[in-house]
């Protein structure tokens, strides 16, 4: 099945590019590539100047070790639709897991790591509350504290806010926002046209596997170039 | 008929075990028990092999399956315990000792028997844990940097484990009931010794009535346990209901401050 029909993206340091569009454009795809969740068929991702998930081998690419590419991971933090925390651990449980396990940090230092991400999502009084207890919001701001435990380079967020109660998703996309604007580079897919607004850099609008359109959001919203992109943003805005 | 009986001799035998008795229990105990994990691991290593990109592994796996489960557990007895050394063309199976408990060649080969057994049942049971945990969970996983083993090991086995115990206590309660066959290759576990003493006297009902009450006694200790198990791996959903231990204790405790008030 071939849901990328060519598609090329440059983020800058401290970027946040929002990716839009129709179900079944290729924007969940896309940014499962961009941590290896995905494979492609052909061309190159690379975070921070590595190439991820590939090495170059007889001046071909192939796919790279399972250490490598989780070494990969540890630089981009992703943010899922269905939050995916671990229900058997609780809220700072959760977020400590990685670093403990994954970079080697000491206990003592991940835990008030920890705590100082739950109380910047506005969670700290959840620290020893399981996921199962936690609203959808809830859970998707401690998801969002897992994943900047690990100190990444690049964020991810894969319609973050999809699966959230309305009352909720404000929340949710404060922390996004808090994040965008302290320097965080970030690619968003997401539904949320005010989001975009508000936080992006640029503005990308895909269909059908390709990027049709890439524009700050003063621009993509109020000038918009491309037909195609005119149609999906007067049917939802 | 029922006058016929003699009660003293079950009485005997349920109140008062003697010395030979209580170590034919405790050899059913720690067969069982080895057995149960030499199956255990068995299975873990079968369901990974199964899940492997290797068609040869896969394949393996499944002719494992295949023979241990279609065949009987007594002619897989009698095959490893009779049939190993002459496969193999070398004593394979000796006898040895552990301090607590020592193993015959008989013993031995019994747990093997049975642990194999048990791995082709236990492929299934544990596969059905894994996928049971949502995929999200392994991508969460490996997105924060873990490699498939360890986010097997952290995030997707203890998930899993939820789903695999209540068929694994049952796999084991099974598995006390079926080390009487062990008996049949010389083995003097709780069903070995009934049988003794019932050739000598010829007291059927006392003797398999009396060890049917013990087989009762081990099956149902293994129950509270495992209950006990159940309940605490579902430590992060329960809805803090009291159990039914605490509730009965807040029926007694007024009695129980009355009881104990100072005077």
């Amino acid at each position: 099945m071939h849901v990328l029909k060519g598609v090329s993206l440059e983020v800058e340091n401290a970027e946040t590019v929002c990716i839009i569009g129709p179900s079944g454009s290729g924007k969940s795809t896309f940014l499962r590539c961009i941590n290896h969740l995905e494979k492609i068929d052909s061309g190159r991702i690379e975070v921070n100047g590595k190439l991820i998930g590939y090495r170059e081998q007889n001046g071909k690419l192939v796919e790279d070790s399972e250490k490598s590419i989780a070494r990969q991971r540890t630089q981009i933090g992703i943010v899922f639709q269905r939050f995916n925390l671990f229900p058997h651990k609780t809220a700072l449980e959760n977020v400590i897991e990685a670093p403990i396990r994954v970079l080697g940090v000491p206990k003592a230092a991940a835990i008030a790591e920890g705590e100082e991400l739950l109380e910047r999502v506005g969670l700290a009084d959840k620290r020893d509350v399981y996921p199962g207890k936690l609203s959808g919001g809830q859970q998707q701001r401690v998801a969002i504290a897992r994943a900047l435990a690990m100190k990444p380079a690049l964020m991810l967020f894969d319609e973050a806010t999809s699966a959230l109660d309305p009352e909720v998703i404000g929340d949710v996309l404060a922390v996004m926002e808090e994040l965008a604007h302290g320097g965080m580079t970030m690619i968003v897919v997401t539904h949320e046209m005010g989001f975009a607004r508000e936080a992006a850099d640029r503005v990308i609008m895909m269909d059908d596997g390709r990027f049709i359109e890439d524009a700050p959001p003063e621009q993509f919203f109020e000038a918009p170039r491309e037909e195609r992109t005119k149609q999906f943003l007067s049917k939802i805005l | 008929m029922l006058a016929s009986i003699e009660w003293g001799v079950i009485w005997e035998r349920i109140f008062h075990p003697d010395h030979v008795f209580v170590r034919a229990l405790w050899a059913t105990v720690y067969i069982s028990v080895l057995a149960q994990i030499l199956g255990v691991v068995l299975g873990l290593v079968a369901a990974f092999m199964r899940m492997s990109r290797f068609r040869i592994l896969r394949f393996l796996s499944g002719a494992y399956v295949l023979v241990f489960r279609g065949t009987p557990v007594i002619v897989q007895i009698f095959f490893v315990y009779f049939g190993a050394n002459l496969l193999f063309g070398f004593t394979l199976i000796q006898p040895a000792n552990f301090g607590l408990f020592s193993l015959g060649d008989a013993a031995i080969a019994g747990i093997i028997a049975l642990g194999l057994n048990e791995g082709a049942y236990m492929r299934e049971i544990i596969r059905a844990g894994i996928d049971a945990v949502d995929r999200g969970q392994l991508e969460a996983a490996r997105s924060l940097g873990m490699t498939h083993g360890l986010a097997m090991r952290r995030v997707v086995l203890p998930q899993a484990a939820r789903v695999i115990v209540p068929p694994l206590g049952n796999e084991f309660n099974n598995m006390m009931k079926t080390s009487s066959l062990l008996f049949f290759i010389g083995v003097y576990e709780l069903f070995g010794d009934a049988d003794v003493h019932y050739s000598t006297t010829f007291q059927p009902v006392e003797y398999f009535l009396a060890v049917a009450f013990w087989y009762l006694v081990l099956t149902t200790v293994w129950s509270l346990i495992q209950s006990r198990i159940e309940r605490r791996l579902s430590k992060s959903d329960r809805d803090d209901e009291p159990t039914f231990r605490e509730r009965f204790g807040e029926v007694l405790s007024p009695l129980h401050a009355w009881a104990t008030r100072s005077r």
